[in-house]
């Protein structure tokens, strides 16, 4: 199997796992952020569609940084930061806070849709029921809003979940940076890139699929 | 904090920097511009009645769509390294970019197109216009009016995205900044330079944009 001289092993079952628990930290990571990011995200959403004029603009002005800075250089940035403030973390948690902020920075303008795809009018009849501002949005914003915006949300959903690959540039050992340790090691670059590709697309394809499929059954 | 900033270096660097990001902005013109043609192609593959090009079409999208677009430079870069094919970074992160691209206007080209009732091609053939007069006095401008806006969003995606290129050894603007980062290790410096460099490119695209399609659709809304 190794001809003498070549110092490269073969693709192995062991490498396989080691994929597969690099995938499991690539689901972790992305899950934990799209987790934070949307509740963080919804929060915003609420300023930016609630707040005064200058809330709007603040929140509007900070939150397209984080859309026009790559997301491998705000990686970088916040990694070098915190080790320069004293407070240096494991690449996975400044991964997370990176992913979870720029995950928030995306739904913010997903959830502000949402309350504005609300009529005013609907609003003002459930207010004028005597519904609270809180009950107003948990029983009239949220179940109308969600059913606009839920096919937006699954693309930024997904779109982290793709791009959660680029946290192997500061040193986390998620999927695509594994990847290029066994290739290192067994140079079969080909396949272990069609494995994980394969990976990626089944994780991503289906649930965009079904993304499409409530949008549909929801529009009818 | 016992960091010091020191930030002579990074204005030392700033003409190379700022050759790199016309680097930057080449390829990801480059890449626009094939990715648009392809993609333009794959919405008439997408929507054609024959089996195969629709497959092969819709193949290319949801493979472009549903991977990471790291993983698509790392495969033109690396992957193909197995069957003795090594193409240069440039050449693989333009590869990927267009790649990716296309993919995504695809869709964007197919609901474009989706948005003109085919009523207007019939009445605009039985006024007597040819095939391709049609498609350009009446389609191309209401296709173009739909897809400007999601256009000049992809744009900017592939600018940043072009960042990646740093990974697969390319010396744009981030792939040069790391290696000013390596040499002089003012990485905070650097980085946040380079951020600010991507932000004026990126409001300065969208301001064009903006400009040009004030430009373009004048007095139609």
């Amino acid at each position: 199997m190794n001809p003498a001289g070549n110092a490269f092993t073969n693709l192995s079952w062991v490498d396989l796992i080691f994929l597969g628990e690099a995938a499991i930290r690539t689901l972790q990571i992305s899950l934990i952020s799209i987790f934070i990011g949307t509740i963080i995200g919804i929060v915003l959403g609420w300023l930016l569609s609630a707040g005064n004029i200058f809330v709007r603009l603040g929140v509007t002005s900070i939150l397209d940084v984080f859309r026009s800075v790559p997301l491998i250089i705000q990686l970088i940035l916040f990694d070098s930061f915190v080790s320069i403030a004293g407070f240096p973390m494991p690449a996975f948690w400044s991964g997370t806070i990176v992913l979870s902020v720029y995950c928030a920075a995306l739904v913010a303008m997903v959830a502000r849709a949402g309350i504005e795809a609300v009529s005013p009018d609907l609003r003002r009849a459930a207010r004028s029921l005597g519904l609270g501002y809180w009950q107003d949005f948990r029983y009239i914003v949220w179940p109308v809003g969600m059913r606009a915006v839920f096919p937006s949300w699954i693309g930024v959903a997904l779109s982290v979940l793709k791009d959660s690959a680029l946290v192997s540039a500061i040193g986390y050992v998620e999927l695509l940076r594994a990847s290029q340790i066994l290739t290192t090691k067994t140079q079969e670059s080909f396949k272990i890139m069609l494995l994980i590709g394969l990976f990626y697309f089944l994780m991503s394809y289906p649930i965009s699929k079904a993304g499409e499929f409530v949008e549909k059954k929801w529009q009818q | 904090m016992d960091y010091q900033f020191l930030w002579p270096p990074v204005i030392k660097a700033l003409p190379k920097l700022f050759d790199a990001a016309l680097l930057t902005m080449q390829v990801s013109i480059l890449s626009m511009i094939l990715g648009l043609s392809i993609g333009l192609i794959l919405s008439f593959g997408r929507r054609s009645k024959y089996f195969i090009p629709r497959t092969l079409s819709s193949i290319w999208v949801e493979l472009a769509r549903n991977t990471p677009v790291l993983f698509q430079i790392f495969f033109f870069y690396w992957g193909l390294g197995e069957f003795g094919i090594f193409l240069s970074s440039y050449v693989a992160v333009v590869t990927a970019l267009s790649f990716n691209t296309a993919g995504y206007m695809a869709e964007t080209f197919r609901g474009g197109f989706n948005a003109i009732p085919n009523t207007q091609l019939s009445a605009a053939r039985s006024l007597g216009m040819s095939f391709f007069q049609t498609q350009r006095y009446i389609i191309i401008p209401q296709v173009l009016r739909v897809v400007y806006y999601p256009m000049t969003n992809q744009f900017i995606w592939v600018i940043l995205m072009s960042s990646l290129g740093m990974l697969a050894g390319l010396r744009e603007l981030t792939g040069e900044t790391q290696y000013f980062n390596s040499r002089t290790f003012r990485t905070f410096e650097f980085f946040a330079a380079t951020a600010v460099i991507y932000y004026i490119i990126a409001k300065l695209v969208m301001l064009g944009a903006r400009l040009l399609g004030w430009r373009l659709f004048r007095g139609q809304s």
